[in-house]
């Protein structure tokens, strides 16, 4: 037993590889956890930094500036009174959050967090993704239909109907992405996940830089295809309250509701995360062969702990700053003490075998973690689209674009 | 939308058939939808029944008086100046507007003329509250369409001259800033200085929401061609305002039949050409500016003087009638005040600007789906007090 | 009040001088122009007054001709902008109702008012097809006062619930008057008041 863990700490593969399954239900957990407290994490960024750019504060006073916020709104939600709709069909009802929920959390398994740090690595990895991403339409449906009310069903409509005009132009991308995988020695592209970071690596530059501009309008139609495939801005016609049709997730109230939310957040860092992987070079830190060497190793694993350590250093301003009144005594406490805890993990992360350990997974986050801001910024800046309007984008514009982009990519590798 | 109307009445009203309850969702190709007085979107109580195809709009009925107070009515029992600050609450976005307009109107049936000073402090509340209105115009209507954050712009330097009222009379609102005769109160300390330093913070602020919105590509495509109205249709339908001279007719009362100092300035009427929605939002952007315009003019000269002619105290016009009206932001408002020599008024009828709007929107809209209804509401600019009185 | 002409002679003393008569205010003038001359030409005596008062030039026309005399004005005189139609009720007068409108040319930048005189009960051909936007007008007035216009596409009310008994602007509806029935029947409540 003990044998069967430790055996893997010496492997360098994924556990899924590895076939060990006692350490991929730990990287499972983990994951789980993480992308929990990542969605956790996005619901305050999102509520903060939307009212920063509307200049305006956001959540002040559940926790020191709001850091509370979330697990007030968990509760609020838990304790909320579950109404279903008379007439809606309760087993589809009750099925369609946790059909969405399944299909966005099960594509995280194939997520490179590094070269061995996925929950495993199938080989085409790429496709399990795309394909398990599409099942949330399904949910989607369900949640129109089982509504029983012409609103959220014409909102599920549009929704699906978005959702799948914008695979095809992710596809498309995704696939000029690929044929770049295969412009090695052998002439052998990879679907793995893993695989597509490593050509990067070997091919000595990220996707997104590769036969300029192709690879930055590959790029770019999947930026906005991933917006409009999660329902964000400018895409939510389907789910915004000034217009006529609510959207599909207008019935669903309390528990039933935060798992759309929940559903939607985990969408948009997975996407995220196929975008990072794909063309903006994964797990690896920047610049690794122009600024090669063990001194810029050196400098740049030294980039997480001062980042947290500037993260504390915010926070004890946030200290600072505070008024000083005995109401805020108990959140001037708490943002020191999550300021500590900030400053702790900042010096933990300059212990070597730490260091070294937290490079890969550092890096993707915090690539992901700019896509994310993106998503909240798009979101503060741009009118929506109509809905005609939005499926010309997508079949109309991007659709010939991607397909032309694939078109060159091809060409581009024959000839180079 | 063509250029020749016809004068059928039929054509401008959609008759929506809308008891027929053997219809039911699935059988015929037309919905009929209910955007109910409780809406985000319809900026105040306005129930708006669209009869559709699919997304496309077939025709529309609203149906208002969600906010009929019976204005005109009460107004034959109360005394002239006592009716005065009903007037701020039909159009409560532009209140000092409605104030210029019936106080003038009551000014012009007693025959007195306001001095030259009050005329000049009318004028700048009445342009700081134009440009107010069109801000708080431009918040609303770009957060109808998705832009959340314009909304916050304006409404935070509007409060720049809500903060010049409310020193100025008291209250952000509904100011009650004129009396019959001219103005009550006196411009106070640091007016002009707070007026100068308005005019130089605004045109950057305008220029940051022109920035956001103007040439972004997807307000183009939600506004351009959106809401065409042609010029004879304006003018058929009687609609006044922004709406009229976005469709091409160069027409503004301040400049056709100036009142209250307006003809000492020197300022552009913006006109547009195709009358959708995005010459409408070009129109109004350019009337904030040349609002600005005005009042710089007229703070760098307030005569000085008497800012209140010799009005009885007890104002008893002669038995007639008289009808003013005033280029509000929103359009032409007017008074009508018959008076039978009382101290009551017999009949003040006011017409009112937006309801005469809101008839242009079954025209406007049909054709066009369901996404752009609410785009037109936005760009018709109505104010649910006016419509509704 | 400052009204009196003349002030009160001082007890013990000499009077004051006089006090000069107040001037007299402003008085309706007769109106001459082309449109009123056409019209006088057309109608004549169904043209009653044609009277400039203040500076605004109004005709009141005899209800028969009124019609007619509004179709003249759009489409000849160019009076294309039907700014307001509204209405008075004078209980007093034998042609208790006064209907208004108010018109505007563009060309001209000439604003006129043109005032009908009709019995209670009486309807009145509808200027839809002369100006659409008689069409809300229309409807409010017959709201406010009951009086209905021929040929109005859709003659019903438009302010005030459908169902509501009661013109509210005639002079015999009280001021606080409501359809006690309507409030009942459809909020459900004793009364409105």
């Amino acid at each position: 037993m003990l044998d069967y863990i430790t055996s893997y700490l010496s492997s360098n593969t994924t556990p899924g590889q590895a076939g060990n399954v006692f350490w991929a239900l730990v990287y499972i957990m983990i994951v789980f956890g993480g992308v929990s407290v990542a969605v956790m994490a996005m619901n305050w960024l999102e509520r903060k930094a939307l009212a920063h750019f509307q200049i305006r504060l956001g959540p002040m006073r559940v926790g020191p500036h709001g850091l509370l916020q979330p697990i007030a709104d968990a509760i609020k939600l838990l304790t909320k009174e579950d109404i279903v709709p008379a007439e809606a069909d309760k087993f589809v009802f009750w099925i369609a959050p946790l059909i969405i929920l399944c299909a966005s959390f099960t594509v995280y398994i194939v997520i490179p967090f590094g070269p061995t740090h996925a929950i495993t690595d199938l080989n085409i990895g790429i496709l399990f993704m795309l394909g398990v991403s599409s099942l949330s339409v399904l949910g989607v449906v369900m949640a129109g239909w089982a509504s029983n009310s012409h609103y959220p069903l014409i909102g599920a409509l549009r929704s699906s109907a978005q959702m799948v005009s914008y695979e095809v132009a992710m596809g498309m991308a995704v696939v000029s992405a690929i044929l770049m995988t295969s412009l090695n020695k052998t002439g052998t592209g990879t679907l793995s996940m893993i695989g597509i970071v490593q050509a990067q690596q070997s091919q000595q530059m990220w996707f997104l830089f590769k036969f300029f501009p192709l690879g930055f309008i590959a790029f770019g139609i999947f930026a906005i295809a991933m917006v409009a495939e999660t329902n964000r801005a400018p895409f939510d016609l389907p789910e915004a309250e000034s217009e006529l049709t609510a959207g599909f997730h207008t019935e669903y109230s309390g528990l039933r509701w935060s798992l759309f939310m929940l559903g939607e957040y985990a969408a948009m860092i997975a996407v995220s995360s196929i975008a990072v992987t794909l063309w903006v070079g994964g797990w690896m830190r920047p610049f690794p062969n122009w600024l090669a060497g063990e001194t810029w190793d050196l400098v740049f694993s030294l980039i997480p702990g001062f980042l947290f350590l500037g993260l504390a250093l915010i926070a004890f301003i946030g200290v600072v700053r505070m008024p000083k009144h005995p109401y805020f005594r108990i959140q001037t406490i708490g943002l020191a003490g999550f300021g500590a805890v900030l400053a702790l993990i900042g010096l933990v992360l300059f212990v070597p075998p730490v260091r070294d350990r937290i490079q890969d997974i550092f890096w993707f986050v915090a690539k992901v973690a700019v896509f994310m801001y993106l998503y909240i910024w798009y979101r503060a800046t741009f009118p929506r689209y109509r809905f005609d309007q939005l499926m010309r984008v997508g079949w109309k514009v991007l659709l010939p674009v991607g397909i032309g982009v694939l078109i060159l990519t091809a060409i581009m590798g024959v000839l180079v | 939308m063509g250029d020749q109307i016809t004068k059928d009445p039929a054509s401008f009203i959609s008759h929506l058939e809308l008891d027929q309850p053997d219809k039911t969702f699935l059988d015929s190709n037309e919905l009929i939808i209910n955007m109910g007085p409780q809406h985000p979107a319809t900026h105040g109580v306005l129930r708006v029944i669209l009869k559709l195809d699919g997304e496309k709009v077939l025709g529309t009925e609203c149906v208002i008086g969600y906010l009929h107070r019976g204005v005109e009515k009460i107004a034959e029992h109360r005394t002239y100046t006592m009716f005065n600050p009903y007037v701020d609450r039909m159009d409560y976005v532009a209140a000092v507007s409605n104030g210029l307009g019936y106080c003038e109107a009551v000014e012009k049936l007693l025959n007195v003329q306001a001095p030259p000073r009050a005329n000049y402090i009318r004028v700048i509340l009445t342009e700081l509250n134009r440009l107010a209105s069109h801000q708080l115009w431009l918040g609303t209507h770009a957060l109808d369409i998705g832009a959340m954050t314009p909304l916050f712009y304006t409404f935070r330097d509007r409060e720049e001259i809500l903060k010049i009222f409310e020193k100025y009379c008291g209250a952000r609102l509904t100011t009650h800033a004129f009396r019959i005769g001219g103005c009550l109160y006196e411009t106070y300390d640091g007016f002009e200085q707070d007026v100068k330093k308005f005019i130089d913070f605004a045109p950057p602020k305008i220029d940051e929401y022109e920035e956001l919105l103007t040439t972004n590509r997807i307000w183009l495509e939600r506004t351009k061609g959106v809401g065409k109205i042609s010029a004879s249709d304006c003018i058929a339908l009687g609609v006044t305002g922004p709406v009229l001279r976005a469709s091409g007719v160069k027409w503004d009362l301040r400049k056709a039949q100036p009142y209250a100092a307006y003809s000492e300035f020197d300022f552009e009427i913006p006109i547009g050409t195709s009358g959708d929605t995005y010459d409408r939002y070009l129109v109004r952007m350019e009337e904030m500016r040349q609002s600005l315009r005005i009042i710089r003019q007229a703070v760098e000269r307030i005569p000085e003087g008497p800012i209140m002619a010799k009005v009885p105290k007890v104002i008893k016009p002669p038995v007639g009638e008289i009808y003013h009206s005033i280029e509000a932001p929103k359009g032409e408002l007017g008074y009508f005040i018959v008076s039978d020599g009382s101290t009551q008024p017999y009949r003040i009828r006011v017409r009112p600007p937006s309801f005469v709007n809101l008839q242009a929107l079954d025209l406007m809209v049909r054709g066009q789906l369901v996404a752009d209804v609410i785009a037109v509401i936005g760009t018709l600019d109505i104010v649910l007090g006016e419509v509704d009185r | 009040m400052p009204e009196d002409a003349k002030s009160p002679t001082p007890p013990g003393g000499q009077p004051h001088a006089a006090v000069p008569a107040k001037p007299a205010g402003p008085a309706p003038i007769p109106w001459d122009s082309p449109t009123v001359a056409r019209l006088k030409s057309q109608y004549g005596s169904g043209v009653q007054e044609a009277v400039t008062y203040l500076g605004q030039n109004y005709f009141v026309l005899d209800a028969s001709i009124t019609a007619e005399a509004l179709r003249i004005l759009c489409d000849e005189e160019q009076f294309d902008y039907c700014v307001d139609i509204t209405a008075t009720h004078n209980p007093s007068r034998e042609k208790q109702f006064e209907l208004i409108w108010i018109l505007y040319s563009f060309a001209r930048n000439e604003r006129i008012r043109v005032k009908t005189n009709i019995a209670d009960g009486d309807s009145f051909p509808s200027s839809v097809s002369i100006w659409p936007t008689a069409n809300w007008l229309e409807r409010e007035v017959f709201d406010m006062f009951g009086i209905k216009f021929d040929g109005h596409p859709d003659m019903k009310r438009i302010l005030l619930p459908d169902g509501w008994k009661g013109h509210p602007l005639r002079k015999d509806y009280g001021i606080i008057q409501q359809d006690q029935e309507w409030v009942q029947i459809n909020l459900g409540i004793e009364s409105g008041q």
